[in-house]
């Protein structure tokens, strides 16, 4: 009798033991077999001359040298540094900002949240038409501006090669930094009053509150708004495709609209992956780091 | 017996619905806009008359990318549409593979060799095989221009590249843009190949674009094709750059510009706001230096291989349906082209369409109809995607001509 | 949004208020002002959005372009609208959304709650996951989906989004609970409370803020997708997404540009619902509450 009760309770320590591992073991398997098989796949098409369709004739690296040789991956790359670093600061800061102020008992909170978020919702498809009009200087701001007598406004960086890009920071900066700050509200929501009160009654402003303590405590939804903002610079291409084409000429071409056209229109695979692999290896060696720090740090 | 078939068909499920289906065929296409999707409703109506249910299977996007995209993935899972809307290069691409089926025996029981202009067959019958079949022609090498805007500076419409350039001090005075233009890059590729077979001729464009020849594209003829770009770089308003090339025809429309340079596609646009060709704009085809010369681009179906009888017969029963004679004249009429076949009734359609179809007999017999580079029809999509980096380049910066021309040469020769 | 415990403990005064209230305001007008273009725009004649000031209120009001773009437009040979599309869209949507954001909660309660050897590794790999360009899935998740014979189907879309989801549900979760007092969780299992115990009672009632985050997130971006839509779909999946980019990309046709705003707010209709009713649940966590109770 005991000695069975005892390994009764064994055996439930042990499936206690198990379950979380196997609870996140489909995760994990999906995940490795579409993710990093398929970037595995990737890796090799990207050694291969395929063309339209996947073929496995070997060509080295010459894909790499060719991609290299290429003025305007050049140019989306530069692009893709511009676009991200600005994207990433920007949404970041007006998303925090947003958050801690929705966070004072607003009143109309409950309306001013949704239109902050909305632009999420709405298909860049579509939402790129009224940005372009907006950004036009012959029908948009810069018009309405003239019409209403302020004849030396000027705004005309969506037909500039140098401004474009810019042009794409302020149309994708509106469309997500509502979402941004709706994950830093529900980091705000989830940090106990008791700590804020306890810091209060030791007279700490408010200032000193939030730079002290709570933005401390934010640590991790900054974490997820850094990968989310930087998956979202990395693969806008809707954006691009709707607001200039990657034009004035090939100006604004990012390397996710750089990745799409080779791979699918140009029928030049191999170039496609090779790209692609550039790409990951890039992220790889900025967000390594980077998780590596924040991960250690939360270990200990 | 038949209860038996039933209870089998009922036991295993789905695997037997195809068999028992009636004949139907699915068309993948990228035609969406209300002209595009009535034209290919006509062949759609002939179809389903002929007792096979049409499955409509419309990706849109980027001028048929986003279909080919779609395209590679559904071959990819291993259910390829049974037909398929594509241009040029990449029906010769997918024929190569071995993917296409053909209709042949119904070609030739319809007699389409001699209903064909070579300029079609040369991008629907591969290899001697109907691995295609085409809807329509559309002529890219086009000018539109408003009668108003010329009336007003009282000039006649240029018939040679000198008048054109003339022309545009003249409007600019009067307060009119010379030249709408959509600033996107295939726009201007659109553009470039109507000025190189204008100004350099059929030869010359034959010898550069198809044969991809290093020194005719570093040639002088390629320069003074550039010059020309140069000139036209000139005459378009500084709001031009990703405008659409629809926005670029509504100016033509208003009187607010003079002319674009623009397929044939551009009339559904001069259509739906009620103009008259003749009475209120023109459609004329670009100067013509060296002789007379023809660019088009073919628009057809194309047939991936089946097995299933009923998907076969649906296949040709589409065939069919599309070189019908009326099928042809309706669906041109709604989509602002002209038809595949040289030999149907053109008396219901405008003369935009009359003119241009005894253009392309024309020029089809004396060897002067070129295929479009823009549409990938004279060079793949890889080299076509390279020409159009170095002529937007151009287009939106500036370059010299010199520099223009050996900007294309290099980027052609990278990928060649 | 009612009740002291849901808000802050910070109190400001009247002239930071004013200042609060004047910023939120002026970044509404921000996000609103594109609303406004489609808006007037999709009210008008077509000859009036291209002939006109596309910033001016319309002179002639119609809701034609909504009715076109709701049940007439031309989405491929057939006029039928966007209608017929949104159960389409609705059927692969929620089962995607559901289920990853529950794999998704359940991965950040083991990587915080129950770890182990080598957990952190798992979440960088999970966490990586998310970068993979769309670009070069398209092929092989192809081949994969014919393999397992869900090509063309909802279920087969539903797996795409569930994959290329889960790592982002991860993310947020696990990043919310790691703010969680673990000693609450100890307390649980010392009590005697088992894994799905601890997560049904301790973890759910203040995941709140957090499902939120995560359903916007996922609804958005599979409502929203039009890449794998276009290529992974059948005649009878084919979601919303592609219908409106039929409508809106034609190549060479006319473009009516009112429709397309009104077929885009019309688009995105369920997605704003979502965000309005899951706004409710944008709550301070009970944490004390739920330790008492």
């Amino acid at each position: 009798m005991m000695a069975s009760a005892a390994s009764d309770i064994d055996f439930k320590t042990r499936l206690q033991d198990l379950i979380p591992k196997i609870v996140l073991s489909p995760s994990l398997a999906l995940t490795l077999i579409f993710v990093y098989g398929f970037i595995a796949y990737t890796v090799v098409l990207s050694f291969t001359d395929s063309k339209m369709l996947p073929s496995y004739d070997f060509v080295g690296f010459g894909n790499y040298a060719k991609l290299w040789g290429l003025s305007h991956w050049i140019t989306a790359i530069t692009n893709l540094a511009i676009f991200a670093s600005l994207y990433i600061v920007i949404c970041t800061a007006i998303g925090l900002t947003l958050a801690i102020f929705l966070d004072q008992k607003i009143r109309g909170e409950g309306v001013l949240r949704p239109i902050y978020l909305y632009p999420m919702a709405l298909s860049f498809i579509v939402t790129g038409t009224a940005w372009k009009w907006f950004l036009d200087p012959g029908i948009g701001l810069e018009h309405t501006m003239h019409l209403w007598g302020w004849d030396s406004f000027n705004f005309k960086w969506i037909k500039d090669r140098d401004m474009a890009i810019y042009t794409v920071v302020i149309a994708a900066v509106w469309q997500t930094s509502g979402f941004v700050m709706a994950m830093f509200l529900a980091g705000l929501r989830g940090i106990d009053n008791e700590i804020l009160k306890a810091a209060q009654i030791d007279g700490a402003s408010n200032w000193q509150l939030y730079r002290r303590i709570v933005i401390p405590l934010l640590r991790p939804a900054f974490l997820s708004a850094f990968v989310i903002l930087s998956h979202l610079a990395i693969k806008s291409y809707d954006l691009v495709i709707a607001l200039t084409g990657g034009g004035p000429g090939r100006a604004t071409e990012l390397p996710a609209t750089f990745m799409y056209s080779y791979t699918f229109t140009r029928n030049s695979m191999g170039i496609g992956a090779s790209s692609a692999v550039i790409m990951l290896m890039t992220i790889a060696a900025i967000m390594i780091p980077y998780l590596y720090a924040e991960l250690k740090e939360k270990g200990q | 017996m038949k209860h038996l078939s039933t209870l089998a068909a009922f036991i295993l499920g789905t695997s037997m619905v195809p068999a028992l289906a009636d004949p139907s065929v699915e068309v993948m296409h990228f035609w969406t806009s209300g002209g595009e999707a009535a034209a290919l409703g006509a062949v759609r109506d002939k179809v389903v008359a002929g007792g096979v249910a049409w499955a409509d299977a419309p990706v849109a996007g980027g001028g048929g990318d986003a279909a080919k995209t779609a395209l590679q993935a559904r071959i990819a899972s291993g259910n390829p549409p049974a037909a398929m809307l594509m241009l040029g290069q990449n029906i010769i691409d997918w024929a190569n593979e071995g993917m296409l089926g053909n209709v042949d025996a119904l070609a030739a029981a319809e007699g389409w060799d001699a209903a064909l202009p070579q300029a079609v067959k040369d991008f629907t019958k591969i290899d001697g095989h109907y691995v295609s079949v085409p809807t329509n022609v559309h002529r890219t090498d086009m000018i539109w221009a408003s009668k108003a805007a010329f009336d007003k500076i009282g000039a006649a419409y240029p018939t040679t590249w000198d008048e054109l350039n003339a022309l545009a001090p003249k409007f600019l005075e009067a307060g009119i843009i010379p030249l709408a233009h959509g600033g996107q890059s295939w726009q201007e590729v659109y553009m470039f190949e109507a000025v190189a077979s204008g100004v350099g001729g059929a030869e010359f464009y034959r010898k550069a674009l198809v044969d991809l020849d290093d020194a005719t594209l570093r040639g002088p003829d390629m320069v003074a094709v550039f010059t020309e770009l140069a000139a036209l770089r000139g005459m378009i308003d500084a709001n031009a750059p990703g405008r659409d090339w629809n926005l670029a025809s509504a100016m033509v429309i208003k009187g607010e510009a003079a002319m674009q340079i623009m397929g044939d596609w551009a009339k559904g646009e001069f259509t739906n706001a009620g103009k008259v060709p003749g009475a209120d704009y023109a459609c004329i085809p670009v100067p013509k230096a060296k002789g007379d010369a023809f660019v088009y681009l073919v628009n057809s179906l194309s047939l991936f291989t089946q097995t299933d009888p009923d998907l076969i017969k649906g296949q040709e029963v589409l065939a069919s349906a599309i070189m019908d004679k009326d099928v042809q004249v309706a669906f041109n009429k709604a989509k602002g082209a002209i038809p595949a076949r040289t030999d149907v009734d053109l008396s219901s359609m405008d003369t935009c369409a009359q003119e241009t179809s005894a253009s392309l007999a024309a020029n089809d017999a004396g060897g002067t109809a070129v295929p479009t580079f823009a549409g990938t029809h004279a060079a793949n999509a890889s080299v076509v995607g390279a020409a159009t980096d170095a002529i937007t380049e151009f287009f939106n910066s500036d370059l010299t001509p010199e520099e223009g021309a050996a900007a294309l040469a290099d980027a052609i020769l990278a990928v060649k | 949004m009612s009740g002291v415990t849901q808000h802050t403990a910070v109190r400001t005064g009247r002239v930071a208020r004013t200042f609060i209230y004047l910023v939120l305001l002026l970044f509404a007008l921000f996000y609103l002002l594109p609303f406004f273009v489609m808006l007037t725009n999709s009210l008008k004649p077509l000859s009036e959005v291209t002939g006109g000031n596309m910033m001016s209120l319309p002179q002639n009001w119609t809701l034609e372009p909504w009715r076109s773009a709701w049940s007439t437009a031309q989405i491929g040979v057939e006029p039928t609208g966007l209608k017929p599309y949104f159960l389409n869209s609705i059927l692969m949507v929620v089962p995607a959304v559901v289920i990853s954001t529950v794999l998704g909660a359940l991965n950040g309660y083991v990587l915080t709650k129950w770890r182990f050897r080598g957990d952190t590794i798992l979440f960088g790999l999970m966490l990586f996951a998310c970068f993979i360009p769309f670009q070069i899935v398209l092929i092989p998740m192809a081949r994969m989906l014919g393999l397992m014979g869900l090509a063309g189907s909802t279920p087969g879309l539903v797996l795409v989004h569930v994959v290329y989801g889960l790592g982002f549900t991860t993310l947020y979760f696990r990043n919310y609970y790691a703010a969680f007092p673990t000693e609450l969780v100890r307390a649980a299992m010392i009590d005697g409370a088992g894994f799905f115990r601890i997560f049904w009672r301790i973890m759910l009632p203040v995941s709140g803020p957090i499902a939120v985050v995560s359903v916007i997130w996922q609804f958005t971006n599979i409502w929203n997708d039009f890449l794998f839509g276009a290529s992974f779909a059948d005649l009878d999946s084919m979601p919303m997404t592609v219908a409106l980019n039929n409508l809106v990309n034609s190549s060479t046709g006319v473009k009516e540009y009112n429709v397309h705003f009104a077929g885009a707010i019309l688009a995105a209709l369920p997605t704003l619902f979502v965000y309005i009713v899951a706004g409710r649940y944008f709550v301070r966590g009970l944490m004390a509450g739920s330790v008492k109770g």
